[in-house]
């Protein structure tokens, strides 16, 4: 067993932490997030073109007179990616824009992807993507609170929030895009987090029955240094398959499994550094459990 | 819990086998399938399309309420209440009545049903009014008179786009119904959707108008396929619901693409007596409000066939044939989402998203060999029994397999270690203050058991809601994650757990590393 001196680093840790989440607050509100079309609305289209440059691309694009285009290089040599705003459902964008591409380029145009989105669906998109993080943690909070007792719960949630506001902030702060399936990422890091405190929440309730005398503020310490090496062997086996999806899973998958690296990293260091520490700040000791128990059973 | 009694061990395997056999079934030849069960492929892995489609019922609701004036009036009248200042006002209709109390009993019996008729579904009247000063009314549909208009709008939209769908003859098209107001149309391997979207986007009402001479009253101006200003007659002499086959067909004279067409009794008779008495006069006909042609009326058509030429192309004449078949939309239809992915960028998704698998998966296993030797190797088989029970799992339920589906089972593995870690750990730590080895793991796994459900179960809410809320590709996600949880759990705990007590109690007390 390691026997680091985590709960000396608490109060810096706290400190790092809170200003990173109000960074993260900050640059969300004001830089924003960087929307895809699946929240925004719009239209993509992904298309190979051998000996085509950009710039030709935006050129016809730029005749068309569609407002807000962004073309840029998508993964191999010859294939782009297009981004076109869109405020209406119209349906005849894509057929113009497609028609207008394939004539005007001199080589052949391979349209591998085209997706639209239009502005009630991507509405409705967001919102149900919020409603769906917001229940998470709403269930996450519920199902500690059944299996530990409040302060656990309150501890947990902070954890959540502090991983979901940092990973988003980063996000923002490199104005990656937000889809669908960063959505996906975020409550699958609320997941893993969740995992990860919750087996360190676990060793902490079992040593306050077993050692009374001891701090709440050792306890956590010798807890965190009895699950440590699980926590690091998880991680390296999750960050050894998030990473071959990083590096192998193509271009779609690739955002996909940034966030869930970041994620892991910022999940793993909050179970330590932030849900911890909050157990001291409630004032938890042998007692919370034991009065618990004795509501449980009477 | 390192004690297996033989039934136990007998039902770990067996459902292990059983549901692992079901993985190989989709090794089978698809000409040749003994048991019809496999993982569908997502679109955007095999390709194809993916249309949602909304109905717009405001027309149909300015459109339905005119059609009420007349019934009203006549009601009114039969009752001899008086009124005045009838105005339609786009979906309602203002009036002035001198007794509303009258009004107010005669609206809302069911004598008169079949101006106001009782929709017995919501219990409740398909119009309402609402007073707006001493005798001015408002006449509007009721929040459920709208519903019916849209349901029945909805429902005959999807028969229509079926039908119009399956005579294009894609293969294996899915059309359902999304909430109220929007039909999801997959097509898979549609490289192209835009003619489907194309026949879909016309709501493809046919009617046959006289050209008029004259721009009285009661004509429309609309300019014909030469450009030609018409006034045309609002009068319709026939629509597209007479019609009862339509084709393409070649015109001998000048081998012009044309539509054939034969119309149903009542059709034939409207349109004979109508031939009939405008020979020499123009007849237009007009679709979705443009001409397409207006030919002279030669002589009575009597027959109930008749052709339609406008200048088609072969496709187009095609495709108007379809779209008269496939009887008219109620409604225009938006696309207000769509996701096409074509075949090539779908194969190389599936070469990427197994190659990471297999990489991943070999990292892994790797790591865990080296970490903890032979119980390494213990959880690498609960590893690769986790995969072959998650695949298993995914074709009995006939599941759909989406990219993020497969990087799910990615994270699957790198997370299912998770609970043989715990678990092992949790052995090491109890090897320290435990002489007998057996006492050791026994505790080890017993003390280790909630953890590893709370940790899991934690996921598990995670994807539950996924799958909720999610939509198309991330629900695959969702449920590969979440079978992955329920199989990780399996298998950490009672196949990897039967193996590790194999290798203790054959052991007995020499040493053992973990």
């Amino acid at each position: 067993m390691t026997n680091y001196n985590f709960s000396s680093k608490f109060k810096h840790a706290n400190i790092f932490s809170v200003i990173l989440f109000l960074i993260s607050i900050i640059l969300i509100a004001f830089k924003g997030l960087n929307y895809g079309i699946d929240f925004k609305g719009g239209t993509l289209i992904e298309l190979r073109s051998n000996n085509t440059e950009a710039s030709s691309i935006r050129d016809v694009l730029k005749n068309m007179d569609l407002g807000d285009v962004n073309v840029k290089k998508f993964g191999k040599e010859g294939d782009f990616l297009i981004k076109v705003e869109q405020k209406e459902d119209n349906n005849k964008l894509i057929p113009e824009i497609k028609k207008n591409l394939s004539d005007s380029l001199n080589s052949d145009v391979n349209f591998r992807r085209v997706e639209n989105v239009g502005p009630k669906v991507s509405a409705e998109l967001l919102q149900s993507g919020i409603i769906a993080i917001s229940l998470s943690l709403a269930a996450m909070l519920f199902y500690i609170w059944v299996r530990f007792e409040w302060q656990f719960s309150i501890g947990s949630i902070i954890a959540l929030f502090h991983d979901v506001i940092i990973t988003l902030g980063i996000f923002s702060l490199l104005a990656l895009e937000i889809n669908l399936s960063i959505i996906a990422a975020v409550l699958t890091i609320v997941g893993y987090s969740m995992n990860d405190t919750v087996v360190i929440y676990d060793r902490i309730r079992e040593n306050l029955g077993k050692f009374h005398k001891l701090d709440i503020k050792d306890i956590a310490n010798l807890s965190i240094n009895e699950t440590l090496a699980r926590t690091i062997i998880t991680s390296v086996t999750t960050l050894l398959a998030l990473f071959s999806i990083f590096i192998l899973g193509g271009e779609i998958l690739r955002g996909f499994s940034f966030a869930m690296i970041l994620g892991v990293f910022v999940g793993t260091y909050s179970s330590i550094f932030v849900a911890s520490p909050i157990l001291k700040y409630f004032k938890v000791s042998y007692k919370t459990i034991e009065k618990e128990e004795e509501k449980i059973v009477p | 819990m390192l004690n297996f009694s033989k039934i136990n061990v007998l039902i770990i395997y067996f459902l292990f086998i059983f549901i692992a056999v079901f993985s190989f079934l989709n090794l089978q030849n698809d000409n040749n399938r003994l048991v019809n069960k496999k993982i569908n492929l997502g679109l955007d892995l095999q390709g194809g399309s993916y249309l949602l489609l909304e109905i717009n019922s405001d027309s149909l609701v300015k459109e339905k309420i005119q059609s009420k004036v007349i019934p009203i009036k006549k009601l009114l009248k039969e009752n001899e209440i008086n009124y005045k200042n009838f105005k339609i006002n786009d979906d309602n209709l203002l009036l002035s009545i001198d007794n509303l109390e009258k009004f107010d009993l005669l609206f809302k019996s069911r004598k008169d049903n079949l101006v106001n008729p009782y929709i017995d579904n919501y219990r409740s009247y398909e119009l309402d009014y609402t007073k707006i000063n001493n005798n001015k009314i408002k006449i509007s549909f009721s929040k459920f008179g709208l519903l019916t208009i849209n349901n029945s709008a909805l429902k005959q939209s999807i028969e229509i786009v079926r039908r119009r769908i399956d005579d294009v003859g894609t293969k294996e098209p899915t059309i359902l119904q999304r909430g109220e107001k929007r039909i999801l149309v997959e097509l898979p391997g549609l490289k192209d959707p835009e003619r489907i979207k194309a026949l879909l986007g016309k709501t493809a009402q046919l009617n046959f108008r006289l050209v008029s001479d004259n721009n009285e009253f009661g004509t429309d101006e609309l300019i014909s396929e030469n450009g030609e200003k018409l006034n045309i007659s609002k009068r319709i002499i026939m629509s597209g619901e007479n019609l009862i086959d339509a084709q393409p067909s070649i015109q001998n004279q000048n081998n012009e693409p044309t539509v054939s067409f034969t119309l149903d009794r009542l059709g034939a008779q409207k349109f004979g007596r109508a031939t009939t008495d405008n020979v020499g006069k123009r007849l237009a006909i007009v679709l979705d409000g443009e001409i397409v042609s207006a030919p002279n009326i030669n002589e009575p058509i009597t027959s109930g066939n008749g052709m339609i030429s406008g200048n088609f192309t072969f496709q187009e004449a095609t495709d108007l044939a379809l779209l008269l078949r496939s009887g008219a939309l109620p409604t225009p239809l938006i696309v207000v989402e769509e996701r096409t992915v074509g075949p090539d960028l779908g194969e190389d998704s599936i070469k990427s998203g197994i190659t990471s698998l297999i990489v991943g998966f070999i990292l892994v296993i790797l790591f865990m060999l080296y970490k903890y030797k032979i119980f390494g190797l213990i959880a690498n088989t609960a590893l690769i029994a986790n995969l072959l029970m998650l695949t298993g799992v995914l074709t009995i339920l006939e599941a759909t397999l989406t990219l993020p589906g497969i990087a799910g089972i990615i994270l699957t593995v790198g997370m299912a270690v998770d609970a043989n870690v715990l678990i092992f750990e949790r052995i090491r730590e109890e090897l320290k203050t435990e002489k007998s080895i057996i006492h050791a793991f026994d505790s080890g796994y017993a003390r280790a058991k909630i953890t590893v459900l709370d940790a899991n179960i934690t996921t598990l809410i995670a994807a539950i809601i996924l799958f909720a809320f999610g939509s198309g590709p991330v629900k695959g996600f969702a449920i590969t994650l979440g079978i992955g949880i329920i199989t990780t759990l399996f298998t950490a705990y009672f196949l990897a757990r039967h193996l590790t007590s194999l290798v203790v109690l054959n052991t007995k007390n020499k040493e053992i590393n973990i």
